[in-house]
């Protein structure tokens, strides 16, 4: 079962990034419950929640307060106790999207409704039902809902889990704290996971620079006597991407335009594993994760945020620096920087980073090719620009536009300062328009 | 916004005036073996150069910035010419260089061909006479380089391969020292400015092929601008392909056509025009020569075509 463990295994492309972990040394601190939380209906992929509540109701933390009846949705709890004041429009942090959100008003007692509390020898469809019904969604960024994550297609044999703590991105340190801290529910909800998944072969993958999560954990499972491989991994970005992290494993390609589930894997990032345990062992629904708070701030932290915390509240609690007037939401490389700061905290926010803001001109590409060498994917990202901007939308699926994922390597080794992620993503929504309204 | 909202500490100008520094190398190896007149060559280059981007800017209504293009074209022209020539050949092959091959393609990242060996083919048609009167070091008497016909050695091989090692034979400025050539192309290896698949690829076939054709593979080697070629002007981004499969194609290309040329065209050496063709099937190969994307399989290949 235990294959053998090789240190510092790589990828091809990729980029060394300055690591600027901040953090990696706080200790998570609790913080404080809002008075009020504002909790958007659509925090995750798929179908966004409808209100269960109305005004006026009274609520307490843990409650489902917003549902949907579609699969690929996940619910939303009130992350306080109090009354509901209202539905506003508000923006998600993460994906730039106006949505409807609901106002809950603390009333100061905190009173929490529970599930009950299962264990390991619950029926699968139990534990399914309860990954969902606590509103779990993939907490990397992702906020796939975890539930459909776990329930892949009949035909597709899962062999191997691989639990994600590479957290390549600069700054972020909450995964890297979750596994130091809550090293034994991580564990125990990756046992939830391979019970579901009827699969008992599962790896750890974490970045060598977090060598006390490693040790830590391996001692965890010497200890625990589980079969769990813990893998330590060089430190480059974009090591933790899905895709890239199946191949560095195991040497095997999801193909172009598949999962994961169609080479036999399922990737679940470590805070993901904490949730399940909670919302299973615990009977708690997820309202709230480890988030860092970092970048130019006097005191950068990791804390314990209830989801519908205002944003601004956060920075204001470590203190911004003189000169900052940009905040980013998640890492550097792949965040998104907000247009305003009042907005709430949502289950995918992993990371706020407070910087000055980067001024680049943009230049014409010299073709030095480094963009080439960064892709991890094998793209050539100075052609898609090149027929972007000339409006050869069909050269670029040709250049299988739709299988970069993002990353933001090549435009960070870029010498001309060419936005290529931003041309990216705006062609790829024109793609999409046109095949809609094409057909 | 989306990101990355950090970038790595690069930028065209750091790549420029990093390159422009290597070359300081075979610059003062130039004006120590052949002189004062070498030293205003390469100022009259590098000036007349950097003016004819200016004023070139200033006609399309660009903004004129110092991004060390022009600079490097100026150098690298200066540095093929033999050691005689009239600076105003050399002026008028910079005004070439900057105005035809680059500006009227576009500007920087849009010429198709290398700038500063479409000078020097320019001059070449031009002035032949001029174009091809070479002297030895440290003396003004006119002498063959070692690829002439006229060239004649009678001190035994090492000898020749010293001479040729340390550049005190016959040759345009700053080809004839491969030693100064070398430390200059590692360390733009080293910076990984340029991409050790080209000099490699390059210089590996010339030496392949002319052992294959029974000639001294070494000789070859060091002998002309080959060196100074394969880590200089092959390397040149813009007018070499992208992809690292790409560049070999480019750089094993140029090797076959120097050799063909060399052994059986009408020139003595074939550097020059060698690189200038290959950069005319640079599109081509970029757009042919292609990376197996992350996931590909042989079906995906029907589904999008190629």
């Amino acid at each position: 079962m235990f294959r053998t463990i090789f240190k510092g295994k790589s990828f091809s492309g990729g980029v060394k990034v300055p690591e600027n972990k901040l953090t990696e040394n706080e200790s998570v601190e609790v913080f404080p419950a809002p008075k009020r939380a504002v909790l958007p209906l659509a925090q995750h992929i798929g179908a966004p929640c409808e209100p269960v509540v109305k005004r006026g109701d009274k609520v307490k933390t843990g409650q489902i307060i917003a549902n949907s009846k579609a699969f690929v949705s996940a619910p939303i709890h009130a992350s306080i106790s109090g009354k509901v004041t209202g539905f506003i429009k508000t923006i998600t942090p993460s994906s730039g999207k106006v949505v409807e959100a609901i106002v809950i008003d603390s009333d100061g007692e905190d009173e929490w409704e529970r599930m009950e509390a299962m264990d390991l020898s619950a029926p699968r469809d139990e534990l399914l039902k309860r990954i969902r019904d606590a509103g779990i969604v993939g907490l990397g960024g992702a906020t796939f809902p975890t539930h459909v994550k776990l329930s892949p297609p009949k035909d597709k044999r899962i062999d191997t889990i691989i639990l994600n703590g590479c957290e390549c991105e600069p700054y972020v340190t909450s995964d890297h704290r979750v596994m130091l801290e809550e090293g034994e529910k991580v564990l125990l909800g990756l046992e939830v996971i391979k019970r579901i998944l009827s699969c008992d072969n599962a790896i750890i993958a974490i970045e060598e620079n977090k060598e006390n999560a490693i040790s830590h954990l391996r001692d965890l499972i010497k200890r625990k006597k589980i079969s769990t491989e813990v893998v330590s991994l060089k430190t480059k970005y974009p090591q933790g991407a899905e895709k890239v992290l199946i191949k560095v494993l195991l040497n095997r390609e999801v193909p172009l335009e598949g999962l994961p589930f169609d080479v036999g894997v399922i990737v679940q990032n470590v805070s993901t594993a904490r949730a399940i345990y909670e919302a299973v062992f615990e009977g708690k629904a997820l309202i709230r994760r480890v988030l860092t708070v970092t970048g130019m701030v006097k005191r950068p932290k990791n804390l314990l945020v209830r989801f519908g915390t205002s944003i601004e509240s956060l920075i204001d609690h470590c203190g911004r620096m003189e000169g900052a007037n940009e905040v980013i939401t998640g890492g550097p490389m792949m965040g998104i920087s907000l247009p305003v700061l009042d907005l709430p905290v949502t289950k995918d926010v992993n990371c706020i980073l407070v910087k000055r803001s980067l001024r680049i001109e943009e230049r014409d590409c010299i073709r030095c090719g480094s963009c080439v060498r960064a892709c991890p994917m094998n793209l050539l990202p100075t052609e898609l620009v090149k027929y972007i901007k000339a409006g050869m939308y069909e050269r670029c699926s040709e250049y299988y536009i739709d299988d970069c994922m993002e990353c933001g390597s090549c435009a960070y080794v870029c010498p001309a300062g060419i936005p290529i992620v931003q041309y990216i993503k705006v062609a790829k929504n024109e793609i999409r328009r046109r095949v809609k309204g094409g057909s | 916004m989306p990101g990355p909202h950090i970038r790595k500490e690069v930028s065209i100008e750091k790549i420029m005036y990093l390159f422009s520094l290597a070359l300081m190398l075979p610059a003062g190896a130039s004006i120590f073996l052949f002189g004062r007149h070498a030293l205003f060559i390469i100022l009259t280059g590098v000036l007349s150069a950097v003016f004819t981007e200016y004023i070139a800017k200033r006609i399309r209504r660009q903004r004129f910035r110092m991004d060390g293009s022009a600079l490097i074209t100026g150098l690298l022209l200066a540095l093929t010419l033999p050691p005689r020539l009239p600076l105003w050949m050399v002026a008028l092959g910079a005004v070439f260089a900057i105005a035809v091959a680059k500006e009227a393609f576009g500007g920087l990242g849009y010429n198709i061909f290398n700038p500063a060996l479409a000078g020097r083919a320019f001059l070449t048609a031009c002035f032949p006479k001029e174009m091809t009167r070479w002297v030895l070091p440290f003396e003004a008497v006119t002498s063959p380089t070692p690829l002439n016909s006229g060239f004649v050695w009678h001190n035994g091989k090492i000898a020749l391969y010293k001479h040729l090692f340390l550049g005190n034979v016959g040759g345009s400025l700053g080809e004839t020292s491969a030693l100064l050539i070398l430390i200059a192309g590692f360390l733009l290896l080293a910076l990984g400015i340029i991409d050790w698949r080209i000099p490699l690829c390059y210089i590996g076939t010339v030496a392949l092929l002319t052992f294959s054709f029974g000639k001294d593979p070494l000789f070859h080697v060091l002998a002309g601008g080959l060196m100074f070629g394969a880590f200089f002007m092959a390397t040149d981004y813009v007018t070499t392909p992208i992809t690292g499969k790409g560049r070999i194609i480019f750089a094993a290309g140029a090797g076959v056509l120097t050799v063909m040329i060399r052994l059986f065209g009408g020139m003595p050496e074939g550097v020059c025009f060698s690189i200038l063709l290959m950069n005319a099937f640079t599109p081509l190969i970029d757009r042919y020569v292609r990376p197996r994307p992350f996931g590909w399989r042989k079906t995906d290949e029907q589904k999008r075509g190629s």
